[in-house]
């Protein structure tokens, strides 16, 4: 028999949070009590690290309805209607266990959704990995983009758009990052909350077997050369229960049935019973010998923190109790009363008969303490910022180096993923992968949704702080070029282990970037997910905060497009003239280096950009719009012209900059229109009045897209030429 | 007129289908229950796509033995019209009412994509309105739409004319290239001797507005009504 300090250890639970749940019982806690407050107090639970500086995000504004401590965030869109999203992490179980991992993210994420009582409507994920020359690497991404179809095609939600990059700090510790857009009528809107004394806890769908067990404390440790152990820490997805429980769920909250509703993810009944209650002030007594089990004789430390797939908790008063379980009926899904809600503030649990848990709710889902790490710059961080890229000589031939960027893994086409995801079902994605946004109509309202995932790990490596802007930045830009106003965000931070005051520096800083950001382009945070510890064997991967932005759109008609329309039409850019190559795809792909700073943010700037780019969008005046990213201005207009099957001849406007750092530096608050020629007048003084720069590039047509400067040609390449580069290499490699 | 979409659990493409019919069509339609003894009086079914009990087994297996699937096979003995698309295709093989099986893309991996098809055949209730020859543009969403059956058998279906459609380039030659999981000469829908059952793996109802990028699938539901439309389906239940 392992004694308590033994297995506290085991538990990942320090002497100091020992002495703390000692102070909260007022005695020493049983086996199982400590068991269920190691889950809940992990970092993936109780944000015991990140909470401190999470308070810097603004979280309210006119649309907001439920901000972050929910399930998901809920923003009013209109005409009674909400839009209800949220992102979260599974990375530590997809670098173990890839296909199930990435699956078992996605089921999470999107129980998350309907737990809300809303449809969900589009899944959206970003990726990351290492180099794909490594056979590892190949392996762990074609079985995360197996697992993310496997489960999102079978429950029938779309997956509509994302980003994936690679870097060999992420060769180990894969990101698989999921995000579930919902919506529904803002008063069907439910809360995982147990009120109202007397009333049935009752839990819904799969059985409860020994997967998962501990689940959040192994995301919660650094990754090594032996978790390959942990492998039973990793989740079983069956999205076909999934599917189910969707349909039986949102049923029983269309007719209300339920007066509470919380899914079973990381720290699975535990989490889900101290949550209820801690949110409604109340208590709740079970016993677990009415919970169905795949295996007899699981004690109750296992029962209590397995992480089985597919469950849902529900708070039902007495008499719906019957026309709740007619549902669950009809949907063929185990449904067991496990007890009731009480008066105190305790989560008491029963087995055979005997008491063998009995916490005070609030103290385990919000007693965990609340650290202040350390924080320090990391020695690297000034060497590198004091990197000049525009010391190295500039490339030769341009034309090579565009094709080169278009072919990298980072910059390339992605439909060789995309193909695999089912885009399409619901028949309601308008704009589908491969735009700067996607965009999915909502059909009892007209209206339209546009969504994005952006984040650059590279840059927040280099500098957090910008790098955490301009994520933001990016991910609502992407919106404004398709005419969508953002509404809300949200976030999913991975770093390595914030215990290391390099880390937390880093962490610190992209928050306080992105909190920047949103504050001046007026977007709410309204949830997400902080992963830390992705390190293996003390190697952290780059900080890499992912934001995913949900805009509206008046109608589905409204929407702009990447790609070029018609012979003609002239090219403008619009916006910022703040250039980098620090950090840029240009400095990696050609020289293998990741150094220098990324461009610095104006964020005022930026939000003229955006503004402008969304009224030119939606008042027709513009033919394409696309937002300048990775690999700058060369890149892009490569990409309207793939897209638009159309070539282009541009003069770069005149300045005295290095050839190389125009073309393919990057910086923010920057789009490519185009225009019919009788529009550039409007564009222009509209650009004008928005106080927004306007360039005008050249003209859109032909089969070439040639690029001067000065008349002098720096770049001349076929549509057949760049499509070859930018379409292709993943089949190559991976198949 | 009444169109049925049968639900099984885990049918995913249901809604489209009955949003089609209900909004684009102003159609009378139905959901019809996996365990529903009878039709409610619908004068053409669809088997809609999707995932039915999680493609447990093998795509279809399952479904093909729901409750409901008794009614479906009496409806079409009786010469009522039933579309099966993607899942609902392989329920009707697995059910034995169309002939051939849907194996695994010979690529094995899910293709979600826009394909076009051509027209084999306008001489059944489906494809009515239009031309043979006539090519539609409709996305394929499957992992298993390697339509097979053994050569004696596939010429017996062409013969027939049971083979409707066949992937092909936008301009309607059949080439390799335009085929997205490796179906036996290219089939990608095919009906059952009496013309009155038909299986396709793409999806006519994701091509039926314009903002989605086709209305070609259109066609098929036109077919039907220009040749139901007008007068008493004999049906089952």
């Amino acid at each position: 028999m392992p004694d308590q300090e033994e297995i506290r250890r085991k538990l990942g639970l320090s002497d100091s949070e020992y002495e703390l749940i000692k102070e909260h019982l007022r005695r020493e806690p049983n086996v199982t009590e400590l068991n269920m407050y190691s889950v809940m107090w992990s970092e993936h639970c109780s944000y015991k690290h990140s909470r401190s500086s999470l308070e810097l995000f603004p979280t309210s504004g006119p649309r907001v309805v439920q901000g972050p401590g929910e399930n998901a965030g809920v923003v009013d869109i209109g005409d009674g209607f909400a839009a209800v999203f949220k992102i979260e992490s599974h990375n530590h179980p997809s670098a173990i266990e890839p296909y199930q991992g990435a699956a078992t993210g996605v089921g999470g994420i999107l129980r998350d959704i309907f737990t809300m009582g809303a449809r969900p409507v589009a899944f959206l994920n970003s990726l990351r990995f290492g180099e794909l020359n490594s056979a590892a690497c190949r392996y762990l991404f074609d079985g995360v983009v197996a697992g993310i179809g496997g489960y999102g095609n079978c429950v029938g939600v779309p997956t509509v758009a994302g980003e994936i990059y690679f870097e060999p700090c992420y060769e180990r510790n894969p990101l698989v990052n999921a995000m579930c857009v919902g919506v529904m009528p803002l008063e069907r809107l439910v809360l995982g909350k147990a009120g109202g004394k007397g009333n049935l806890v009752v839990l819904a769908g799969s059985k409860t077997g020994r997967d998962g067990i501990g689940g959040v404390t192994f995301a919660s440790e650094e990754l090594s050369s032996d978790s390959e152990k942990d492998r039973p820490a990793v989740q079983v997805g069956d999205p076909f229960l999934g599917k189910l429980l969707i349909e039986a769920t949102l049923e029983a909250v269309e007719n209300g049935l339920v007066t509470g509703v919380q899914d079973l993810g990381g720290a699975g009944l535990t989490c889900a019973l101290t949550e209820t209650a801690s949110r409604a002030g109340s208590g709740i007594e079970v016993e677990l010998d009415r919970v169905p089990l795949r295996e007899a004789e699981m004690p109750a430390a296992e029962i209590l923190v397995s992480e089985s797939q597919e469950r849902m908790l529900f708070i039902v008063e007495p008499e719906k109790l019957e026309p709740l379980q007619e549902v669950f009926k009809h949907w063929e899904l185990d449904l067991a009363v496990l007890g009731r809600v009480t008066e105190g503030r305790e989560v008491v649990v029963r087995q055979g008969g005997e008491i063998v848990a009995a916490v005070p709710a609030e103290s385990i889902a919000g007693g965990a303490p609340c650290y202040y790490p350390q924080s320090r710059e990391p020695a690297y961080y000034k060497e590198l910022a004091a990197f000049e890229p525009l010391t190295l000589p500039p490339p030769k031939d341009y034309n090579r180096v565009l094709l080169e960027l278009l072919g990298s893994f980072d910059l390339a086409s992605k439909e060789w993923v995309w193909r695999r995801y089912d885009h399409m079902v619901r028949t309601s994605t308008v704009q589908g992968p491969g735009g700067d946004a996607a965009v999915i109509r909502v059909r009892e309202t007209g209206r339209a949704l546009a969504m994005s995932v952006d984040g650059n790990g590279r840059y927040c490596y280099l500098d957090p702080y910008r790098g955490g802007m301009l994520a933001v930045c990016e991910a609502t830009r992407n919106l404004s070029c398709c005419g969508a106003e953002p509404v809300g965000i949200t976030d999913c931070l991975n770093f390595g282990n914030p215990e290391k005051p390099e880390v937390f520096w880093q962490f610190e800083e992209a928050v306080k970037g992105m909190a920047a950001a949103c504050e001046a382009l007026n977007v709410p945070v309204v949830g997400g997910n902080v992963s830390f510890y992705n390190e293996v064997d003390k190697e952290a991967i780059y900080p890499t905060p992912v934001v995913g932005a949900v805009g509206l759109l008046e109608c589905p008609e409204q929407q702009g497009k990447v790609a070029f329309k018609d012979e003609g039409d002239l090219v403008l850019l619009l916006g910022g003239n703040e250039l980098s190559l620090g950090g840029s795809q240009l400095l990696k792909s050609a020289c293998g280096k990741v150094a220098g700073r990324p461009a610095a943010v104006d964020l005022e700037l930026e939000k003229r950009v955006q503004d402008l780019s969304r009224r030119l969008v939606r008042e027709k005046l513009v033919e394409s719009a696309h937002d300048l990213s990775e690999g700058g201005l060369a890149v892009a207009l490569a990409e309207c012209c793939l897209q638009g099957n159309l070539g282009a001849v541009v003069d770069l406007p005149v300045s005295d900059r290095r050839e190389d750092l125009v073309l393919f530096g990057e910086g923010p608050s920057r789009i490519v229109v185009s225009v019919k020629p009788e529009k550039l007048a409007e564009t222009a003084a509209l650009a004008k009045a928005g106080g927004v720069d306007l360039f005008e590039l050249g003209t859109a047509g032909g089969g070439i897209l040639k690029i001067n400067s000065s008349s002098k040609p720096l770049i001349s390449l076929t549509l057949d030429e760049m499509k070859q580069a930018f379409e292709g290499v993943f089949k190559w490699i991976m198949e | 007129m009444k169109w049925g979409v049968v639900v099984f659990p885990a049918s995913n493409c249901d809604l489209d289908a009955y949003h089609l019919l209900r909004d684009v069509l102003g159609e009378k339609v139905e959901y019809i229950r996996h365990d529903a003894a009878t039709l409610a009086g619908c004068d053409l079914l669809i088997l809609p796509g999707g995932f039915t009990y999680g493609d447990y087994l093998r795509p279809g297996a399952i479904a093909a033995r729901s409750p409901v699937m008794g009614a479906v096979v009496d409806f079409a003995a009786g010469g009522g019209p039933v579309l099966g698309i993607c899942n609902g295709f392989q329920v009707l093989t697995e059910a034995g009412l169309l002939p051939g099986a849907l194996y695994r893309n010979s690529h094995l991996q899910f293709r979600c994509l826009e394909t076009y098809v051509r027209i084999e055949s306008s001489s059944i209730p489906f494809t009515g309105a239009a031309e043979t020859g006539k090519v539609l543009k409709m996305p394929v969403a499957h992992g298993d739409g390697n339509y097979y059956l053994p050569e004696e058998k596939r010429l017996e279906l062409e013969e027939n004319g049971q083979i409707i459609f066949r992937y092909c380039d936008f301009e309607g030659n059949i080439v390799r290239e335009a085929n997205p999981n490796g179906s036996v000469d290219s089939i990608a829908g095919v009906c059952n001797r009496a013309g009155n059952v038909l299986g396709m793996m793409p999806h006519p109802e994701r091509a039926g507005e314009k903002i989605l990028g086709s209305e070609d699938g259109l066609v098929i539901f036109n077919s039907l009504l220009e040749f139901y439309g007008n007068r008493e389906v004999r049906g089952g239940a």
